[in-house]
C-alpha cells in the first residue's frame, strides 16, 4: 500500500504554529484478515447510508477515547476522541453514543461487538497513542462496520504531539468518508472579521480559527479595520480589504510571514476580492463615478483588465469552480439582483427573480450551488440556488444575515447574523457565525471569542 | 428536502417621503460635541464652525444617492463655506443603514459621497479640494435598529481637514 505523504498540508502547518510538525499515514491492515478491509464506503452492516438517510436517521456511532500508553498519551487518546465526537456531532449526521453507556473496556485490538451492538452503535472507531520519544506520536485509527464485525479503516499516523488536533481532523474526515460516501471537512479552518468596541465605532481585525474554533488568532492588529477575507486555495494566503491609512484597498495577506501588500494600483476603492480557483489570479471591483466595475488581477497585483462596464454597482464576483464562469452582484436592473458571466466578462445574465432583492452570491466548491442573501420585506434571509437560478430556496431567515460561505464539500454554510439593536445606544445588537446544512437543517451558532462577521471557509487541504 | 418558504412578504412600506430624518438636533447627529450659536466663539473655517453654519451633511432615500432639493441647499451652503475659506480641504464619507449587504454598502456609500462630491464641483469647488471614502454600514450615528436611524445613517458626511 501507498504511504500518504501530507508534506504539503504539514508546511503550511508548520509555518502556522512556528513548529516541527511533520507527519504521515500508514494503512493498517484489518486485524484476522489478511487484506486491507475491503468494505466499500455507503455500507454499513450491508445497508447503504446517503447523506439524505444520515440526516433523517444520523448514524450512531461509539467513539471511545483512543488507548495512551501512559505518560501523557492516556489524556492525549481522551482529547482526540473528544475532537472527534465533537465534529461528527456538529455535522448532524452521525448520533455519537453517550461514553456512559459503554459496556466494558475501551476495546484493545478487535473489539467485543456484541458490546458494541447492545447499545445501538453501527459503526465504532477504536485507536492508540503512543509516544515515540521526543515529542513525536504514533495515532493508530480503525473504523469498524458494528454488524458484521468487519474493519472499514485503518490508519496510523505519526507526527508530533502539537499536531494532534489536527489528526483528530483528518481522522474525522476518513469517518465522515468512509460512511458517508463524500468527502469531509472537518480539516479546515475559517478567516473572518472579528468585531470590537462600540456600535459606532468597531474596531474589525482580520481573524483565523479552525472549523471547530480552535485555535482563534488574530491576525490584524486593530489600527485601520479590515473586511472581507478570502483564503487563497493553498490555504497560505488570503485577500481582504483594508482601511489602510484611510484608503480602502483590497490587499493580500501571507499567512506565514504576515506580509501584506496593496494590490495593483487603482484610483478608487477596491473591495470584494475572490481568487481564481487556480490561485492565479484575484476578481474585485472598483468604485468609479457613481458605480463599481468588476476587474480581474493578477494574484501579485500585475495586469489588470475590467470586465463590466454597465455605470451600475457591480460587486461580490465569484468564480464557477472550474473558472470558466463568474457569478455576481449588480443593481444594473434597479435593484441588487444576481448575475452570471462568462469568465473573460461577456454574456451577463441575471439569474435570481424570486421575490426581493439578492447579494452575496458564493458558488459551491461542488458546483451545484450558488448561495446568497435575499431581503425584502423586512427580513434578510440565506439561500441557495442552482447556477442557472432554478430550485431556489431559503435555509434561514432573520432580521439581518448575509454572506454565505461554504465547506469544502459543499455541504454546510456558514453565515453571519446579526441582531438588531433595542435601544437607542445600540444594546442587544450583536454579530454571530452560524452554521447549517444545504438542506435547511442542524443550524447551529459558530463560537467565537468576539462578534465575527464576514467568514471564507478554507479548502481541504490533505 | 425541506424547503422553507416565506408564508407572505410585507409590502416594503418605508416613509421616505422626507428624506431628512427627524431627529437631527442631537450632538450625535450634527457630529458635533456642541451646537453653538452662529459665529459664537469659533475659530473660523475650523470644523466646528462648518458644522454650526453650513451644515455637515446630507440625507440619502434608501438605495438611493439622489441629491433632494433640501440636500443641494445644504451643499450650496457648504460650497459658500469653502469659497470663504480657501485654504480648507475637506472629505466627504458616504454612509449607509444597516438594512443592506456589506459590500454593496461599500460601493453605495462611495456612490452618495461622489454625488455629493460632484455638487460640490459643480458650484465651483475646486476637485483637488475633496476627498471622498465611503464606509459603507460600519460607522452609523445613531445606533438603534429602527426608521428613525436608518434614516439618519444613510448620509454624506462632510469633514474640514
Amino acid at each position: 500500500m501507498t504511504h500518504i505523504d501530507l508534506a504539503r498540508s504539514l508546511l503550511e502547518r508548520r509555518r502556522l504554529l512556528a513548529a516541527a510538525a511533520a507527519f504521515s499515514a500508514t494503512p493498517l491492515l484489518a486485524h484476522g484478515q489478511g487484506t486491507p478491509a475491503p468494505a466499500p464506503a455507503q455500507q454499513l452492516g450491508g445497508k447503504e447510508i446517503t447523506v439524505d438517510g444520515a440526516r433523517t436517521s444520523p448514524i450512531p456511532i461509539a467513539i471511545p477515547p483512543l488507548a495512551g500508553g501512559g505518560g501523557g498519551t492516556d489524556s492525549l487518546g481522551r482529547e482526540m476522541a473528544g475532537v472527534i465526537t465533537a465534529n461528527l456531532q456538529r455535522s448532524g449526521l452521525f448520533r455519537p453514543i453517550d461514553p456512559a453507556a459503554f459496556i466494558g473496556d475501551a476495546p484493545a485490538d478487535t473489539p467485543n461487538f456484541q458490546n458494541w451492538k447492545a447499545i445501538g452503535a453501527q459503526a465504532l472507531m477504536t485507536g492508540r497513542v503512543e509516544s515515540q520519544g521526543g515529542d513525536r506520536v504514533r495515532v493508530e485509527f480503525r473504523l469498524w462496520d458494528v454488524l458484521p464485525g468487519t474493519q472499514i479503516q485503518g490508519t496510523a499516523y505519526s507526527t508530533t504531539l502539537g499536531n494532534w488536533r489536527r489528526i483528530a481532523h483528518i481522522i474525522s474526515d476518513v469517518i465522515y468518508e468512509r460512511l458517508l460516501g463524500e468527502k469531509g471537512y472537518f480539516d479546515t479552518r475559517v478567516v473572518y472579521v472579528a468585531g470590537t468596541g462600540p456600535r459606532g465605532r468597531r474596531t474589525k481585525r482580520l481573524a483565523i480559527m479552525d472549523q471547530d474554533s480552535a485555535n482563534n488568532r488574530i491576525l490584524s492588529d486593530g489600527s485601520w479595520n479590515a473586511l472581507t477575507p478570502r483564503f487563497h486555495p493553498t490555504r497560505d494566503q488570503i485577500a481582504f480589504m483594508s482601511y489602510a491609512n484611510n484608503k480602502p484597498r483590497v490587499y493580500t495577506f501571507d499567512l506565514a510571514s504576515g506580509r501584506q501588500q496593496v494590490l495593483g494600483d487603482f484610483g478608487g476603492i477596491t473591495l470584494s476580492p475572490r481568487y481564481s480557483p487556480d490561485g492565479g489570479s484575484i476578481i474585485m471591483s472598483q468604485t468609479r463615478g457613481g458605480g463599481s466595475d468588476i476587474y480581474v488581477v493578477g494574484a501579485s497585483g500585475g495586469g489588470g483588465r475590467q470586465l463590466t462596464n454597465s455605470g451600475a454597482i457591480d460587486v461580490s464576483p465569484c468564480y464557477s469552480p472550474d473558472g470558466s464562469q463568474i457569478v455576481f452582484n449588480s443593481d444594473r436592473g434597479g435593484d441588487q439582483q444576481i448575475y452570471i458571466m462568462g469568465s473573460g466578462g461577456g454574456g451577463v445574465k441575471r439569474i435570481s427573480f424570486g421575490r426581493g432583492q439578492y447579494a452575496t452570491p458564493v458558488w459551491s466548491p461542488r458546483g451545484d450551488f450558488i448561495a446568497f442573501t435575499r431581503f425584502g420585506g423586512g427580513t434578510f434571509s440565506i439561500g441557495v440556488m442552482h447556477p442557472d437560478g432554478s430550485g431556489e430556496r431559503i435555509l434561514s431567515e432573520s432580521y439581518f444575515v448575509e454572506g454565505p460561505t461554504f465547506a469544502p464539500n459543499g455541504r454546510v454554510i456558514m453565515f453571519c447574523r446579526e441582531t438588531a439593536a433595542r435601544d437607542s445606544s445600540g444594546g442587544g445588537y450583536s454579530a454571530r457565525l452560524v452554521s447549517i446544512d444545504i438542506a435547511g437543517f442542524n443550524e447551529r451558532p459558530v463560537s467565537t471569542p468576539t462578534d465575527a462577521s464576514d467568514a471564507d471557509w478554507s479548502p481541504l487541504l490533505a | 428536502m425541506n424547503v422553507k418558504t416565506f408564508g407572505a412578504f410585507a409590502a416594503l412600506a418605508l416613509l421616505a417621503a422626507c428624506s431628512t430624518p427627524a431627529d437631527t438636533t442631537s450632538a450625535s447627529a450634527t457630529g458635533a460635541g456642541s451646537v453653538i450659536g452662529a459665529g459664537g466663539g469659533l475659530a473660523s473655517g475650523s470644523q466646528e464652525d462648518f458644522v454650526a453654519n453650513a451644515g455637515d451633511r446630507v440625507y440619502f432615500a434608501t438605495a438611493q444617492s439622489t441629491l433632494s432639493g433640501e440636500s443641494r441647499g445644504k451643499l450650496d451652503a457648504q460650497a459658500g463655506f469653502l469659497a470663504r475659506y480657501p485654504q480648507d480641504n475637506v472629505q466627504i464619507a458616504g454612509n449607509c443603514d444597516e438594512r443592506g449587504t456589506s459590500e454593496y454598502n461599500i460601493a453605495l456609500g462611495q456612490r452618495r459621497a461622489n454625488s455629493a462630491r460632484d455638487y460640490l464641483v459643480a458650484r465651483g469647488i475646486a476637485g483637488a479640494r475633496i476627498a471622498t471614502i465611503s464606509y459603507g454600514k460600519d460607522r452609523p450615528t445613531a445606533l438603534g435598529s429602527d426608521e428613525s436611524a436608518w434614516q439618519q445613517n444613510r448620509n454624506a458626511i462632510t469633514s474640514v481637514r
